[in-house]
């Protein structure tokens, strides 16, 4: 009986997960983009720009995700239409930026200081270095940092239901209430979605990892 | 004509400590100069200073009689090639790609002419069966090599070394040496802090003594090691006396 209802239900949950998905991708392709560009400002950038990056990190690692949701969504639509998914990318997309910043920060930075030396000796501008040198050896000690990254805000991606945003934990919700379906049953099977969203996505990180390792790179335990 | 390297009047202090307080030296091309002077004495210093890795606070350097200033300083430090007390290759690169990376990016040859050139820089430096290997897998003095191979592919008009053999145990010392003394036989101009006193009897033009951010003396290998004028420099000298006297046998074996 409910096993038919989950059945039944399946197309919506898939889709659920469906925008799930699209809000991770969006969320943490936002939070690589601009996190990269934050930890390089907080590194290598004028002292001005360098205090307002971590000013932005700071509110954004301080502030919970659901307010945070909730400020983008009632706040910021009052004065620039948006939908409520589009304000679930940026108040998460932003947040992640932030933790983002954090790992490349720390990844930049265990790069040895002997390597962009070495590489400004031979004549190679500072930002010319950066990306030769510092990024692609700062990337792989990055990856496993991320990993982590992906798990936690694929589950953040549920606290978007709080303004309206139709993914999986809603879509949940809603079979449960309009068939009056077993409530443990039918976020177990939500939550087996997730579980297993997140162990593919590690797969693949690792996979990848393995992939760009070279010696002297040895993935640390994790 | 000028000398080709003319380093003049260089200070340098970090906070309230003077470590330069005014050095000056030449390097005639061709010509190759040891360093050598107690630990703290401001030679790392000194060779950072002459690429501005550490700009100095007073003072000029000329290559070929251009002054070095911060508009032209990327194409300087293209003729002026510098190796690592710790090598410091590129840890992500393969050995040919770590050679290539400078003449192919920085000098804009082609794939096949860098190709060529680390091939030969390479077998110059006895590695050319380790293109495929990263530096990792590679022990301390085939690194060096390496990076000795990659400052040669710049066809740098001078190559400043920092102690390139201190990080390494004695047993790998030798390879380097040999790489170095025969650069110096073919001609390259060279200003090396080393306190290797074989390669400094046998390769150096001249040996400059450093104390307390001063040059104190120099002059040919025989003057400075055999009649030292500053007994400062003669109790440097008896400090790393056993090494002068392994050498100065090898020296008349020679
Ligand atoms: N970045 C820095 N900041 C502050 N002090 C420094 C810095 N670099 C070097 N010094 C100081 O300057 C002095 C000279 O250092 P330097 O490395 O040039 O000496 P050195 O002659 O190369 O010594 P060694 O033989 O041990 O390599 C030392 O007292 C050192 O502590
Ligand atoms: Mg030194």
């Amino acid at each position: 009986m409910i096993w038919e209802i989950i059945w039944n239900q399946m197309p919506y949950l898939l889709h659920g997960l469906w925008i799930a998905l699209q809000l991770l991708a969006a969320l943490l392709s936002l939070g690589l983009v601009l996190g990269l560009a934050l930890a390089l400002i907080e590194i290598y950038g004028h002292w001005t720009l360098r205090w307002t990056g971590i000013l932005f990190e700071r509110v954004f690692r301080g502030v919970p995700a659901v307010v945070l949701l909730l400020l983008f969504y009632y706040g910021v639509t009052d004065f620039i239409e948006m939908s409520s998914f589009m304000a679930a990318v940026l108040a998460l997309g932003l947040r992640s930026t932030a933790y983002q910043s954090q790992i490349f920060r720390g990844a930049i930075q265990s790069v040895p200081q002997g390597q962009m030396m070495a590489a400004q000796a031979m004549g190679m501008g500072r930002a010319r270095a950066v990306g030769w040198i510092i990024l692609p050896q700062a990337l792989r000690h990055a990856i496993g940092p991320w990993t982590n990254e992906f798990s936690s805000e694929l589950k953040a991606t549920s606290l978007a239901y709080v303004i309206g945003v139709v993914e999986l934990t809603r879509q949940g919700k809603y079979i449960v209430s309009s068939t009056q379906g077993n409530v443990l049953i039918v976020f177990g099977v939500v939550a087996l979605m997730y579980f297993v969203v997140n162990r593919l996505g590690n797969w693949a990180l690792y996979k990848f990892e393995g992939r760009i390792t070279v010696p002297g790179f040895e993935r640390r335990a994790a | 004509m000028s000398a080709l390297l003319e380093v003049e009047g260089i200070r340098k202090k970090y906070g309230q400590f003077e470590v330069l307080k005014g050095v000056s030296l030449q390097l005639e091309r061709g010509q190759a100069k040891v360093v050598m002077g107690p630990s703290g004495t401001g030679k790392s210093t000194l060779l950072r200073c002459i690429n501005y890795l550490t700009p100095p606070d007073a003072g000029t350097v000329r290559l070929d009689g251009e002054e070095v200033v911060p508009r032209n300083l990327n194409r300087i430090r293209q003729q002026v090639a510098f190796v690592f007390q710790d090598f410091n290759l590129f840890t992500h690169l393969r050995v040919i790609d770590n050679i290539t990376i400078g003449p192919r990016r920085i000098l804009g040859l082609s794939k096949t002419e860098a190709r060529d050139r680390a091939m030969r820089e390479l077998e110059r430096v006895g590695l050319a069966d380790k293109v495929r290997a990263y530096p990792a897998e590679l022990s301390g003095g085939q690194q060096q090599r390496v990076s000795i191979a990659r400052a040669l592919a710049m066809e740098p008009k001078v190559i400043l070394f920092d102690e390139p053999t201190s990080a390494l145990d004695p047993e790998l010392t030798g390879e380097v040496v040999n790489v170095m003394k025969r650069l110096a036989s073919e001609g390259m101009t060279m200003l090396v802090v080393s306190h290797e006193i074989g390669f400094a009897r046998s390769a150096a033009d001249e040996i400059v003594f450093m104390d307390g951010g001063h040059i104190l003396e120099q002059g040919p290998p025989a003057q400075l090691f055999d009649a030292p004028q500053h007994e400062r420099t003669r109790r440097f000298l008896r400090m790393i006396g056993d090494q002068v006297g392994d050498a100065a046998a090898a020296g008349e074996g020679a």
